[in-house]
């Protein structure tokens, strides 16, 4: 493929991402954070994301297997995840977590454990969706044209 | 006009800003927004820190402090900053759409109040605060 071409792609595919709901204004903030004295600010600070993210699924799949669940403990990881989903602009991501906290409220297990599961699920969309956005944007780059805005 | 430190006896006339949240991605992404602004910052994570920072004698043209923090949130943190006598430009930073918590987070003594996510923005108009 040659280089205009991954730049479409590229292109195209974000703007689907836009347009499915992944991402929304916020990360477009973050990728005019970037320039050239901080060219991998979007990808180190989407690594952030990622690490802190897995971190906080592992403590809320400890936390909703005890025998008593601390629902306050569970909240506050689930209010974690949505304040960094939310500065990332992980709108599908932020948006299950607020249905979560609404079950930790009404300390519903099964709520919970639902949503537990959705926001597994939607973490590792964006999280395959925004890996392979940083693939295309590498070989155009490996290529030696530039990130189109 | 370069941005000037309102603290005297500092030998860079670079604005100085602490980052008081508990998320490391906000952490990132706020020093970055400041970054750009030409302003150099700290981060700490909790209310408490951010009072023990002060404690310790630092101090700061702008805090930009999350509401919802472990050990102190960023209420009480702003409350004993004020009473301690900073007079610094607090900026209070929150996800928080409850207008009573709002009310009661600008009540503790801040000088302006933002909904996250911070964009660049936001943090314009609130250093534009700063200069009067």
């Amino acid at each position: 493929m040659d280089l205009v071409q991954l730049q479409r792609q590229l292109v195209e595919y974000r703007t689907s991402l836009y347009h499915e709901g992944f991402l929304d204004e916020q990360f477009t903030q973050l990728q005019e954070l970037q320039d050239e004295n901080n060219p991998d600010f979007v990808v180190e600070v989407v690594s952030l994301f990622f690490e802190d993210s897995e971190r906080l699924l592992n403590e809320l799949t400890k936390a909703l297997e005890q025998q008593s669940i601390d629902f306050k403990r569970v909240d506050a990881h689930v209010h974690q995840l949505k304040g960094s989903s939310s500065s990332i602009g992980a709108q599908r991501v932020q948006k299950v977590c607020i249905a979560f906290r609404n079950y930790c409220e009404e300390q519903n297990v099964e709520g919970c454990l639902k949503c537990l599961q959705q926001v597994r699920h939607e973490y590792s969309l964006v999280k395959t969706k925004l890996e392979s956005m940083f693939q295309l944007e590498q070989q155009i780059l490996s290529a030696g044209g530039s990130i189109p805005m | 006009m370069a941005a000037q430190g309102i603290q005297g006896g500092r030998k860079s006339n670079k604005m100085t800003a602490l980052v008081a949240d508990d998320n490391m991605v906000n952490r990132a992404i706020h020093h970055r927004l400041l970054d750009n602004l030409g302003i150099e910052s700290e981060a700490v994570g909790n209310g408490k820190e951010a009072v023990d920072i002060h404690c310790s004698g630092k101090n700061f043209d702008l805090i930009l402090m999350d509401m919802d923090m472990p050990i102190m949130n960023g209420i009480e943190a702003t409350r004993k900053l004020r009473e301690m006598g900073i007079r610094s430009m607090i900026a209070g930073v929150s996800t928080r759409s409850v207008e009573h918590e709002i009310r009661e987070f600008i009540e503790a003594g801040l000088d302006d109040y933002q909904e996250k996510p911070l964009t660049m923005s936001k943090l314009i108009s609130i250093i534009h605060k700063i200069k009067g």
